[in-house]
């Protein structure tokens, strides 16, 4: 175990905890709450694997805008402060949930752990991507998905604005 | 020097609690968590294959795709949770219920949402009309 592995497993062990809260929580406002405590891991996880700048922008795109939408979507209907007892499910529904959930992730490992070379494991180097390198490729060899990503935005900007009149009725728009 | 499993083992850890979020969850809302837990175990299991591959040779994968394809991913999965939290108020809206359980037809059946501004709500997440 050197330094890198030991932040990594604290880390991987910071998103993997936070997930488990955030799914199993009963309490809506709570999971995505979690969803930070999770996020944020999995973006130390990536900072130790060397990639800063994913890591950085995932801190500013899911912990500073995407969890603030889905507080504001569990607000604006009208989550229940508390405990959620209207979406409640029944053991049998949950057991098998969880064995969906095990299942995939057994399937996932059985196919990654010969993939890193059997469970000590193959060791391999931590190189440091430099964000001048990525931001030389993303405008230079990535410059057309980069651009086609821009009117994606655009287009999704528009069509939640679309989507969001539905229903209003003849109330003109809000 | 790291071991390769770790990260690994937290992606693929990920990607099942996600899946168990997105399959035991009935308030939509919440299955969007689950839907952003897989999508951070893609991303993890994205940049530690570039890392393992050290293709280009210095380890940072041809055309720095270990990093920029996540980038892409964060900016589409951006995308994607607008999108379907503006279906979700949308839907809230027309049916008064974001539950996953809840019949698909059940908008012809109900009494339609109250449609004056500041109606008193109903308990729980029954209630529709303006937010």
């Amino acid at each position: 175990m050197t330094g890198l592995d030991l932040a990594l497993s604290a880390t991987g062990t910071l998103a993997v905890l936070g997930g488990l809260l955030a799914v199993t929580t009963r309490q809506v406002v709570h999971s995505a709450l979690w969803l930070i405590v999770a996020l944020l891991g999995v973006a130390g996880t990536l900072l130790v694997l060397g990639a800063e700048l994913v890591s950085l922008v995932l801190v500013l795109v899911y912990v500073g805008a995407v969890v603030v939408l889905v507080l504001f979507a569990l607000m604006l209907t009208r989550a229940p402060i508390g405990p959620d007892r209207a979406h409640a499910i029944g053991w049998v529904r949950q057991v098998g949930a969880a064995g969906v959930g095990a299942a995939v992730s057994v399937l996932l490992l059985v196919v990654l752990v010969p993939m890193a070379g059997g469970v000590p494991g193959r060791q391999i180097a931590v190189v440091v991507t430099d964000s001048t390198d990525v931001g030389r490729e993303l405008f230079t060899t990535w410059v057309w998905p980069f651009e086609g990503l821009s009117v994606l935005l655009l287009v999704s900007l528009i069509a939640a604005l679309a989507i969001s009149r539905v229903g209003q009725g003849g109330r003109g728009s809000s | 020097m790291i071991h390769l499993l770790i990260p690994y083992a937290v992606a693929a850890l990920l990607v099942g609690l996600g899946l168990f979020g997105v399959v035991s969850r009935r308030n939509t809302v919440l299955v969007l968590i689950g839907i952003e837990l897989i999508l951070s175990g893609g991303l993890v299991l994205l940049v530690t294959s570039g890392l393992a591959s050290g293709v280009g040779g210095d380890g940072h994968g041809r055309w720095a795709a270990a990093s920029v394809v996540p980038l892409f991913i964060i900016t589409i999965a951006a995308a994607e949770v607008v999108l379907a939290l503006a279906i979700i108020l949308a839907l809230f809206r027309t049916r008064g219920s974001i539950d996953m359980d809840a019949r698909l037809d059940a908008v012809s059946d109900s009494p339609p949402p109250p449609s004056q501004p500041g109606e008193a709500a109903t308990e729980g997440a029954k209630a529709g009309g303006e937010r």
